[in-house]
């Protein structure tokens, strides 16, 4: 497929499937040695709901034997295994007969927009930031801000989500608080709808850009580092080529590539730092329907939205791996002398 | 044209060469470790010294007013803070500093204990992997690659939301299940390098045992990247810890930073202007991270001379 051997690309792709195996196994494995039973939990829910609950003990063999409790451990895992594959992720106990999947499809877009939106911008800001402050014709003055901006790198976003919601929803009353978009709000493809979005969307979107972007900027600045004592950087800066030309074309392009693969590397961390970003401010995406599966103790919620997420995550990652041989060819080159 | 092409090292030798001779030019004597060295103590000496001299029974729910500010301030209800309770109580009568006296040493002690179990599996697995190579090297090298894909927030959300209340030590070893990916694959690929090194070699040649070269003659090298690897650990296992409680999982009843967030978060603090409940927890743990970060910034620049001249 355009090039890229096809040992890399069956490494890659058994490293995916293995991921999303062994993370669907112990998500479906670690409930089972728990002494809760959901259909327990189902029934005090009829219960706190309607005052008592007649032939209750019927009502729960009923339910475990709708859950598939009943059977072997064997055939709930492979069933639970096949359902995986076509996306059954069960019914939700918390609002009943709706579907996992359902719920879930609701919420992924909201996530899957903040995260794309923030990933993307992050990762310009950071990496321009990071090559400029090992570029030699930088003003000193950034030389001194940039590294100042770095100290909030290692706080998780919840915390500066925190500081933001602060300052810029209760002090200044910039922006509001919580909600992905107004209550008064129709849903729909107009404007005022966007603008409820965009505005309800900022604060959750900065206070992952603030803290995150730092981390590129690192990574960048030794890259640029080791690039620059390179002798092909020298002498196109000897042959007297354009100072922006020898940071874009020769320094930027070499240093920026170990970045994407770090990028792999990263994604879980920002994935687990912006359900904790929706969850704080409300914003109708996994996080809060991770949250509130929580408080209503919804398994199959829980179990759902984890395994969507760690799919999503093992995905992108395996994206990068077959993006990163098209955009640089000494892997491509090196595998096939090895082959 | 400037000289940033020139060797950074033999350009400080050229130009000032008494610095050789000045005790504090050693790299250990770095600015940012120092300085993170130094924050990251005062926070656990606050943690030791205060439970001396406080009263940590205010802890309890219900043992002070609620509501009150922080000393020289002012609540909504016109009410001034007291010398009593310094740093003004939460909504459920309970003293912010005893909650931060107690709860920030339990915070870094999840932090700790993950990250030397996670530290100590690594050393073990990336020695495996480099050195005996083989069959096991791709075994532990998949199985790092595979599980490093893996949010552990999220895994760690099904167990604690299927097993209810755990401990303290529990909640630290659960996440120390998700902590040795990265120093396996740091060690394997350090092993790798060193391990055509001459002087490794030698030590193979003139007979030594295995063990011997894995730990007395390769290990002391790779400590600068053990305490950076380290470090960082800490930092990741202390922001799932306090992820995992801002979800209301992990211990219930044991006062934690992020503990005192969710009951924060919970109540309302933020609309009613309680800033004092979550911004100062929300403060410690950002010193704590930004202290932890130049640690790591410091011991990179110990073990990676090149950064030292930005």
């Amino acid at each position: 497929m355009l090039g890229i051997p096809r040992s890399y690309l069956i490494n890659r792709a058994v490293t995916f499937v293995l991921t999303v195996f062994i993370a669907a196994t112990l998500i479906w494995l670690i409930p089972r040695f728990s002494p809760v039973d959901p259909a327990e939990i189902m029934l005090s829910r009829m219960a706190a709901g309607g005052g008592a609950v007649a032939d209750s003990e019927a009502i729960l063999a009923q339910l475990r034997a709708d859950f598939g409790l009943n059977d072997p451990l064997i055939v709930q895992y492979l069933k639970y295994m096949g359902n995986l594959l076509t996306f059954n992720l069960g019914i939700s106990t918390a609002s009943f007969p709706t579907p996992v999947s359902v719920l879930i499809a609701q919420a992924l877009p909201w996530t899957l927009g903040l995260m794309i939106l923030s990933v993307v911008i992050t990762f310009l800001i950071g990496n321009a930031l990071g090559a400029f402050m090992v570029w030699e014709r930088t003003p000193r003055i950034w030389k001194v801000v940039i590294p100042t901006f770095m100290i909030f790198t290692s706080i998780p976003p919840i915390l500066s989500g925190l500081l933001l919601m602060y300052i810029f929803s209760i002090t200044l009353r910039w922006l509001p608080l919580t909600g992905s978009y107004g209550l008064t709000v129709e849903p729909g493809w107009d404007w005022t709808f966007v603008a409820s979005v965009i505005e309800h969307g900022t604060l959750p979107a900065l206070s992952i850009i603030v803290v995150t972007f730092g981390f590129w900027t690192l990574g960048m600045r030794g890259l640029m580092i080791s690039v620059q004592g390179e002798d092909y950087v020298n002498l196109a800066k000897a042959k007297g080529l354009k100072p922006r030309y020898v940071l874009y074309k020769y320094m930027v392009r070499n240093a920026i590539l170990p970045q994407i693969t770090a990028f792999a590397l990263k994604i879980g961390l920002l994935v687990s730092g912006q359900i904790l970003v929706e969850r704080i401010f409300g914003y109708n995406g996994m996080g809060k329907l991770l949250y509130d599966a929580i408080l209503d103790q919804d398994f199959a919620v829980i179990q759902g939205v984890s395994y969507i997420i760690i799919l999503m995550t093992a995905f992108s990652v395996f994206l990068v791996d077959l993006i990163y041989p098209l955009i640089d060819p000494r892997i491509r080159l090196s595998e096939e002398a090895a082959a | 044209m400037t000289d940033t092409t020139d060797n950074p090292q033999t350009g400080e030798a050229n130009a000032a060469p008494v610095s050789r001779f000045n005790r504090f030019d050693n790299p250990w004597f770095n600015p940012k470790l120092l300085w993170g060295a130094g924050i990251l103590l005062v926070i656990i000496l606050g943690g030791i010294i205060g439970r001396m001299v406080w009263d940590t029974d205010l802890v309890f729910t219900g043992s002070t007013p609620l509501k009150l500010p922080p000393l020289g301030f002012e609540n909504l209800r016109r009410q001034e803070g007291v010398a009593e309770f310094p740093l003004g109580t939460d909504g459920a009568g309970r003293d912010m500093l005893a909650m931060l006296i107690i709860g920030t040493p339990n915070t870094l002690m999840i932090g700790a204990i993950a990250s030397i179990i996670g530290m100590s599996l690594g050393i073990f697995l990336g020695f495996s992997a480099g050195f005996v190579g083989g069959r096991v090297d791709d075994t532990i090298r998949v199985l790092s690659d595979v599980m490093i894909t893996i949010p552990p927030l999220l895994i760690l959300v099904v167990f604690q939301s299927a097993f209810g209340d755990v401990s303290l030590v529990m909640m630290a070893f659960l996440i120390a299940g998700f902590m040795w990916q990265s120093p396996t694959r740091l060690i394997r690929a350090q092993v790798l390098s060193m391990k055509r090194s001459g002087y490794v070699q030698m030590a193979q040649l003139s007979g030594a045992s295995t063990f011997h070269i894995m730990f007395k003659e390769m290990l002391p090298n790779l400590i600068p990247y053990l305490f950076g690897s380290f470090i960082a650990n800490v930092t990741t296992a202390i922001v799932t810890a306090v992820g995992l409680e801002v979800l209301g999982l992990g211990p219930q009843r044991i006062p934690t930073l992020g503990r005192v967030i969710y009951d924060a978060i919970n109540s309302g603090a933020l609309i009613q202007n309680l800033w004092w409940w979550w911004g100062l927890p929300t403060m410690l743990l950002a010193t704590m991270f930004i202290a932890l970060l130049l640690i790591n910034l410091g011991l990179d620049e110990v073990s990676n001379p090149r950064l030292r001249k930005i």
